[in-house]
């Protein structure tokens, strides 16, 4: 699966602005940044709740970009979306049951293979197959997140999409999903594209990181390279920002703080738009803006930066 | 006997809400102390009982039962009036709320709020409440603080409105102040400036801070002393290395075990504590985390039903008590 150079924006707002990765079978890409770095309508268009505007994006070896509804229909059994919220993003007035099913019925399943199969699901996710007839609210946040996946799985996915899927959930439940996610992968297959803000957690589940900031991806790379020795510095920044649970770390560690706030997507800066918080900006870097490009020869890391951190 | 470096001092500590299932009881016996310029972090997940506490503090429940004591530097709140409250709440002691712009009036300047507590506690004329409202602004770090001052909260970013209800906060010199969850609902690059901004607003007034969060990690950045709840009660107490280095209440093990770290160099699966946080509605009659809890799945039937039956009293040594029959101590086998 390749996705190209893709733009896309409403009339003044560029949410997302020409970026390009691509998600092997079987992978999890990680996509992390802040509140408005379009990271989740990235995720939207990838299974195309929103149409670019420009640019393309391929599945399978086939143009997904500007398909219609009724062409996209087979294309929704291979990519899926597990939401934030698991309870807002669950009809309350429908049975769990149905809720798993509806995707196969769409499809065109019989509803007694639909039901059958949804009974099936919760057990894979570890729920109790005799519950598939309880509604929504009779089910704690984690269990409800295990519905949302369950229901993303129904139709045998290739692709699944997860916007901030544990972000919502209490501490001690996070983990429960985060494992889930992680067997699920591995018994069938699935590639993930990983939307979070939590860096510990994208560090966990993914094998590819990448960075966005104000709608471009600034940084990309193997976990393991963008964790350990960051080229951007917005992505050091963002490393050294998370707190870590460990008291004597955090003294002695050596933070870099950024000045201000990331800008409005509807008015970004001239040159590189993080020029106005970065602390190694140069004249450059105020008028040209920096394109995507391997960082290290012979590394499969690619970084937007005029002057990129030594590996 | 009483130590002059406490400022707050929670005893015995209860909230009961009456509800139509009949009442919850949100926090349940709970004593803490806050030194003057230090910081207390309560974590605890939803339903714990950390922002009910910090409610009780400030007399913010009108119409919960509130019982046990509460005192602010030798001063008893619980049970005082109103008015003696109003006195108190923004003049000795101020809380800032997860979100700042629900928290700020909309149809106000941030200016005209900030004055505004100005003008009620000291009963300061319009123009000396505006000067030190822009006085503030400046102070936590707000840029062009006489302009901003004339600005509408809608007109600010996340972080800058959370610097506002600081300002505001701060603005009467009080001594103590509760952060309910101040960085939770801000970026992380935004939460360090904030956590910064605290921490040098402590450090150059004395004030003694009371940080109420879901995370560890801004726990281990910021606090002197912990303390873990769960299910409306203290799960553990200790100072912050000790807590993260030693836990011996098994639910703080069990969080610490559960969080994907940055600086973890392997990738072995996640130890996920199963379950999920208690209702209140219904409490169990032992310990709140027994059905959750590995060590009481692992003890000998006797012990399990222990933990399942009696509840666990806040004991061990001074200064990290725990609430654990089982406690795991430093050299001692857990």
């Amino acid at each position: 699966m390749a996705f190209p150079g893709r733009r896309r924006g409403t009339a003044p707002v560029r949410a997302v602005d020409g970026i390009s990765f691509d998600v092997a079978p079987g992978e999890t890409l990680g996509l992390v940044g802040e509140s408005g770095c379009g990271k989740s309508t990235t995720g939207r268009m990838i299974i195309r709740l929103l149409e670019p505007t420009t640019g393309s994006i391929t599945f399978d070896g086939r143009d997904i970009s500007h398909l219609s509804q009724r062409e996209l229909k087979p294309l929704r059994r291979e990519l899926q979306m597990v939401f934030q919220d698991p309870h807002s993003s669950l009809n309350p007035r429908q049975t769990v049951a149905r809720i798993i099913s509806d995707p196969l019925l769409v499809q065109g399943s019989s509803a007694a293979d639909a039901r059958k199969r949804a009974a099936e699901l919760m057990d894979l996710v570890g729920l109790i197959p005799e519950h598939i007839d309880r509604y929504p609210h009779e089910f704690s946040g984690g269990q409800a997140q295990r519905i949302g996946i369950a229901r993303s799985l129904a139709t045998n996915p290739r692709l699944v999409v997860a916007d901030e899927p544990v972000s919502a959930l209490d501490v001690s439940v996070q983990a429960q999903i985060v494992n889930l996610m992680e067997h699920l992968q591995q018994e069938l297959g699935l590639a993930y594209l990983f939307i979070a803000h939590d860096l510990s957690v994208v560090k966990r589940v993914c094998e590819r990181v990448a960075v966005m900031y104000l709608g471009r991806i600034v940084e990309i790379g193997d976990k393991e390279r963008v964790y350990t020795s960051p080229a951007h510095p917005y992505t050091r920044a963002l490393l050294s920002a998370v707190p870590l649970p460990d008291p004597a770390a955090e003294r002695a560690r050596e933070r870099i703080t950024l000045l201000g706030d990331p800008p409005s997507p509807a008015a970004p800066p001239p040159g590189c738009t993080f020029h106005p918080r970065c602390p190694k900006a140069r004249a450059v870097c105020r008028t040209e803006a920096p394109l995507l490009r391997i960082a290290t020869a012979g590394e499969r890391r690619e970084v937007a930066c005029h002057f990129p951190e030594a590996a | 006997m009483t130590d002059p470096q406490i400022l707050l001092s929670v005893r015995d500590l209860s909230v009961t809400f009456a509800t139509k299932r009949g009442p919850v009881r949100a926090v349940d016996s709970l004593s803490f102390d806050v030194h003057r310029g230090h910081t207390l972090g309560i974590v605890g997940e939803s339903g714990s009982g950390k922002s009910v506490t910090s409610m009780a503090v400030l007399g913010l429940h009108t119409g919960a039962e509130v019982t046990g004591s509460i005192s602010l530097d030798g001063q008893e709140l619980v049970g005082i009036p109103e008015r003696e409250f109003n006195r108190l709440r923004g003049r000795r002691m101020a809380m800032i709320f997860q979100d700042p712009l629900s928290s700020l009036h909309p149809y106000y300047t941030v200016g005209e709020q900030i004055a505004e507590h100005h003008r009620v506690h000291f009963n300061s004329r319009r123009s000396v409440a505006r000067k030190r409202a822009v006085e503030m602004l400046a102070e936590v770090g707000i840029p062009e603080p006489e302009r901003r001052a004339g600005e509408y909260p809608h007109h600010f970013s996340g972080g800058m409105r959370q610097r506002v209800m600081i300002a505001m906060a701060l603005a009467c010199e009080p001594e103590l102040l509760i952060a309910d969850e101040p960085t939770t609902a801000l970026d992380v690059t935004v939460q360090a400036q904030i956590l910064e901004l605290i921490a040098r607003l402590q450090e150059e007034r004395g004030l003694a801070v009371v940080m109420i969060t879901h995370d560890l990690g801004v726990v281990a950045r910021v606090a002197h002393e912990v303390l873990v709840m769960y299910g409306g009660r203290a799960a553990e107490q200790a100072p912050v290395d000790t807590l993260f280095a030693s836990p011996a209440h098994p639910y703080t093990r069990g969080l610490l075990d559960s969080l994907p770290r940055l600086d973890d160099a392997d990738d072995v699966p996640l130890r996920a504590i199963p379950g999920s946080p208690p209702s209140l509605l219904t409490p169990a009659p032992g310990c709140a985390f027994a059905p959750r809890c590995a060590r009481a799945a692992g003890a000998s039937p006797s012990d399990r039903l222990r933990c399942e039956t009696e509840r666990p009293l806040l004991s061990g040594p001074a200064g990290h008590p725990a609430a654990c029959h089982f406690p795991a101590y430093e050299g001692v086998a857990s």
